[in-house]
């Protein structure tokens, strides 16, 4: 095995570029437990914990672009109030020292159906920023996994950031498990209004991470954005939520329970997200 | 490969290092230090808590490479000449050690959360920062005695 250390991204995307069989390590929070388990062993390791240029974040023209190298604790610490859907799941993930070194574009490369980041990047529409040597391109979040963990960069590219939208309304986040702690998702959701518009992601319930579009478009039309929340505006919501799913049944549950949870947690978090709409509106 | 790394105030070279070993073989098996515990390799139990450049975190996680020219606390780290750190000064009087399999990483991570808070941490703020420790033992609730009893003492 080799060990790859470059110290600037351009030194990284060099490296990868001539060993594309490398494997990246950022926190390292799913790559060592891949190699202390003896679950295959990597050519070599490309660290990206020393480039400096990863481990920040900048807010644009209403987005954040989140560098690499950011861990769910600074996210927390730093961004819950422009990302609050992002933070709310960044806080159910493992547990102090996971969130310590583990990051969003882990979660991205790794592309575990499970994975809690899925469901608010997918409710709010963002995007991820590959580069190689040949350039720089915006994946669109939908267009991003690409199978049981597998996702849409090229072998010569690195996750440089990911770009995601502040907050403009509610957002909720909703994540079945056995405890609160240390925890897999069984299933999970988020919710994102974003003015007028409703964003919607499913956490461990298909092969991939998915919107549930159908379920999206039923919300916008049906809403009247004053009064109070139709009781069967969110039950319908939560159906076709349901519906837009395709679990399996596995170790951690069910097809059938994670479909119940999923109606649920989407009926769940429509309701505290409208409470938040009627109370800032 | 080699690796440089300082840990407990005194840079410490190990040779030989396995590109994929992790900084908890480096610490237990190549710098004597066996404090933190290898009992998961998996970052499911925390007994291999450490501070990596002041924050804690598994070390079974952490590829040796990556902790090349940086700093390493262990549980070794904390008690000074005088005795114990009150943190593990708690843990004895408290009864919260019985195996003391799980001992280090919790000493470590307390000392993160005490170090972090002002004052007394609430019991709720205690079960969050201690989530990632597992203690098959004790039943936790004299391991948070020690915790309170620590922070108190913290206080002056
Ligand atoms: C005890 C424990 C509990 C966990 N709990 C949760 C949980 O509750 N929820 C959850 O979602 N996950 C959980 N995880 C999984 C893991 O912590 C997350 O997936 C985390 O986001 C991974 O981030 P990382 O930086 O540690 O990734 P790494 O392990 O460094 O990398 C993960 C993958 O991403 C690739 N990669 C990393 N950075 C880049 C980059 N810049 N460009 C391209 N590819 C890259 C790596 O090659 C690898 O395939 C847990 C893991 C452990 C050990
Ligand atoms: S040995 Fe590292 S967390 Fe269990
Ligand atoms: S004292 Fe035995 S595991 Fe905690």
């Amino acid at each position: 095995m080799d060990f790859l250390r470059p110290l600037t991204w351009a030194e990284a995307l060099e490296m990868k570029a001539e060993r594309p069989d490398a494997t990246p390590i950022q926190g390292g929070t799913d790559v060592m437990v891949e190699i202390n388990l003896d679950k295959g062993r990597p050519t070599a390791l490309l660290d990206l914990a020393a480039v400096a240029e990863l481990a920040e974040w900048t807010r644009d023209n209403g987005t954040v672009r989140l560098g690499a190298g950011v861990s769910y604790t600074r996210l927390i610490a730093e961004l819950a109030g422009d990302l609050p859907g992002l933070a709310q799941a960044s806080r159910t993930v493992g547990s102090p020292q996971i969130r310590n070194r583990g990051t969003v574009a882990g979660n991205l490369g790794a592309a575990s159906p499970a994975g809690d980041s899925h469901p608010p990047l997918l409710a709010t529409g963002a995007e991820v920023e590959a580069e190689s040597v040949r350039g720089s391109r915006m994946i669109a979040i939908t267009d991003f996994y690409r199978g049981v963990k597998r996702n849409a960069l090229e072998p010569d590219e690195l996750i440089r950031a990911v770009r995601i939208p502040v907050a403009t309304g509610p957002q909720y986040f909703s994540k079945i498990g056995t405890r609160n702690a240390m925890v897999i998702a069984v299933s999970s959701f988020a919710i994102a209004f974003d003015g007028r518009r409703v964003g919607t992601g499913i956490g461990s319930a298909a092969p991939t991470p998915r919107r549930a579009p159908e379920a999206e478009a039923f919300l916008e039309s049906a809403l009247d954005w004053s009064g109070p929340l139709d009781a069967d505006v969110a039950r319908r919501f939560g159906e076709l939520v349901r519906d837009a799913a395709a679990p399996i049944d596995d170790v951690r549950g069910t097809r059938d329970y994670r479909l119940h949870s999923l109606a649920v947690m989407a009926r769940r978090t429509l309701t505290w997200a409208w409470e938040d709409h009627l109370r800032c509106a | 490969m080699r690796v440089t790394v300082t840990v407990n105030g005194e840079e410490r070279i190990a040779d030989d290092v396995w590109e994929g070993e992790s900084l908890l073989y480096v610490l237990r098996e190549r710098l004597g230090l066996p404090g933190a515990k290898n009992a998961c390799e998996q970052g499911e139990c925390g007994s291999c808590t450490v501070y990596l450049d002041g924050v804690p975190v598994c070390a079974c996680l952490v590829a040796a490479g990556q902790a090349e020219s940086r700093t390493v606390v262990t549980v070794e780290g904390l008690a000074s000449d005088e005795g114990l750190h009150p943190v593990q000064q708690a843990f004895v009087e408290c009864g919260a050690v019985q195996c003391g399999f799980c001992t280090p990483g919790l000493i470590v991570q307390t000392h993160a959360l005490l170090a972090a808070s002002e004052g007394v941490p609430s019991d709720l703020e205690i079960r969050e920062a201690l989530a990632g420790n597992l203690c098959r033992c004790t039943g936790y609730e004299k391991i948070l005695d020690a915790v309170r009893q620590a922070a108190g003492r913290a206080d002056g």
